[in-house]
């Protein structure tokens, strides 16, 4: 796991001059964020039953999610899922989903 | 933080206005998507609203209407409308500015990189996505092919979804409903189970002398077992059978009978989910298939592994180690499509490091629901996702509360994949 965090770095280098060509690399913290899309919605707005997490600031999101990986925050199923992503993808996510505006949607 | 969408749209605008000097990019480039269910609707939206709209996408459904598998048990059961689970293609054409087309693909060049519609129409493609799901080997079971009515499968929502209530509303009182499972990998692993308490909650209330009979080709109960069976043996007392090692060999569509290996099984309403392959549109590429049923993809971009420029995701795949074959799953995968074809589209490598999760409401009642969850990495030197070691998990037990948040997870996973 060790060699996710290079793996990154040479990827996100690799996506520089491609932007500058006209290319499309889409933000790893936008990719990652997607996979919590399925109960909080696209983009962290919730159509309902489950917490939005769009334009909830970063700190808040971090401390919430290390709780849950720690097991210290009840849960019925987030502290099975917040174990699955490294410190780092998880500072990634909460970055996404901070930036997002606060609408509710389409 | 607010403006790295805003700084990354802003160096897509700078880079548009010398785009003359562009070799190949992504601009303007076309994304053909077939099958608008959990993984291609989700794949059509994510492309659109991944590249800023500069990459055109179109689907391609047979269908008019999305019909969710997911909750398509609880309307079995009687708990639960078509309506509930019935949506509509508006929103990735209104919102996303996908086009649309109800159709059927009756060929596919991949060195011309074209497909042909029913309708004669021909599409072209930079890169083509299947979301096919699945279809049934019903001939490798004697005497079910074409009794589809008679012996409905309903393992794919819709017609038959209404078909197996109604045979179950009209089962006499006292009759047997008897569940046939294939042997895995099949769709959704725990649906049958979740089928078979929904039938006897049905019947507790309305056929209270009924016996709902599973019938199961595997060794055992192949998801959420535990769980399950504590439900079964508490809410249903004895009016639920299990039968393991139970293979079926073939029916009597008239007598609804059921042939086992060992015996003979004659049912009130006989359901049977036969074996199932990847959906038969994937025989159009010409891929050489995995036991003559599943795609083999490569997992870090989706693309399959001896057809270039056509990707196929969803329940069609062979499966990674331990990954479901569901409508997260299918979802999940969408999103590493999108994210993969648009970089490949623009020569950028994937994504080295994708993540998707697995997230599986099962209900044991009408009121009340359980769940596993899985985290699955690209691991690199496997070159495929495995599971986090330690994370994931079962509910501990099956409560209200998570029968609520089952309908939380329906809801917007529905809107994430269609609006």
């Amino acid at each position: 796991m060790k060699l996710i965090r290079p793996l990154i770095f040479l990827w996100l280098g690799t996506m520089a001059p491609a932007i500058h060509a006209g290319g499309m690399a889409i933000d790893a913290g936008r990719t990652l964020a997607a996979t919590c899309a399925n109960c909080h919605g696209t983009d962290g707005h919730s159509v309902g039953g489950t917490e939005s997490l769009a334009g909830v600031p970063r700190d808040t999101l971090l401390r919430k999610l290390a709780a849950f990986s720690r097991g210290e925050k009840p849960a019925t199923i987030m502290h099975q899922i917040a174990k699955g992503y490294t410190p780092e993808q998880l500072t990634l996510i909460a970055e996404h989903f901070a930036a997002q505006r606060t609408h509710t949607g389409h | 933080m607010t403006n790295r969408r805003h700084f990354l749209a802003a160096m897509g605008a700078a880079a548009l206005a010398g785009c003359a000097q562009l070799g190949k990019s992504a601009r303007n480039a076309h994304v053909v998507v077939v099958g608008g269910g959990f993984g291609g609707a989700a794949a059509a939206k994510y492309l659109r609203l991944w590249s800023d709209g500069r990459v055109r996408v179109t689907l391609v459904e047979r269908n008019a209407q999305f019909i969710s598998c997911p909750m398509s048990n609880l309307v079995i059961g009687g708990a639960q409308t078509m309506a509930h689970i019935t949506h509509d293609y508006s929103g990735l054409r209104d919102h996303h500015g996908v086009r649309v087309i109800q159709d059927t693909v009756t060929a596919i060049d991949p060195s011309a990189r074209e497909l042909r519609l029913a309708s004669g129409e021909r599409l072209h493609y930079d890169r083509l996505l299947l979301s096919p799901g699945i279809d049934f080997m019903p001939e490798s079971i004697e005497g079910l092919a074409g009794h589809e009515d008679e012996i409905p499968h309903a393992w794919k929502a819709g017609p038959q979804t209404a078909l197996l209530h109604r045979q179950l509303a009209a089962m006499p009182d006292g009759g047997v409903f008897a569940i046939h499972i294939p042997k895995a990998p099949f769709r959704c692993p725990p649906g049958p189970y979740e089928r078979a308490s929904l039938v006897a909650d049905y019947c507790r209330r309305h056929k209270p002398r009924a016996k709902v009979l599973v019938l199961d080709a595997n060794a055992d109960i192949q998801s959420k077992k535990g769980l399950f069976l504590a439900a079964w043996g508490d809410r249903y007392q004895g009016m639920i059978e299990y039968r393991p090692n139970n293979q079926l060999l073939g029916v009597d569509a008239r007598t609804r009978t059921a042939k086992l290996e060992f015996n003979d099984v004659k049912a009130d309403v006989l359901n049977v989910i036969p074996p199932q392959r990847a959906g038969k549109v994937v025989d159009l590429i010409g891929s050489r298939l995995v036991n003559d049923r599943w795609v083999s993809v490569d997992w870090l971009s989706t693309e399959v592994s001896d057809v270039p420029n056509v990707h196929v995701i969803g329940d069609a795949t062979l499966s990674a180690p331990r990954m479901p074959k569901s409508g997260t799953m299918a979802n999940q995968q969408a999103k590493v499509a999108a994210a993969a074809i648009l970089h490949l589209l623009a020569d950028l490598p994937p994504n080295p490091s994708p993540v998707v999760m697995n997230t599986c409401y099962s209900y044991v009642g009408s009121d009340s629901a359980m769940h596993v969850a899985s985290v699955h990495r690209f691991d690199t030197a496997e070159h495929t996702f495995l599971p986090v070691e330690g994370a994931g998990g079962l509910s501990a037990v099956a409560s209200p509360a998570e029968a609520t948040a089952a309908q939380a997870w329906a809801h917007n996973i529905w809107a994430d994949t269609l609006n």
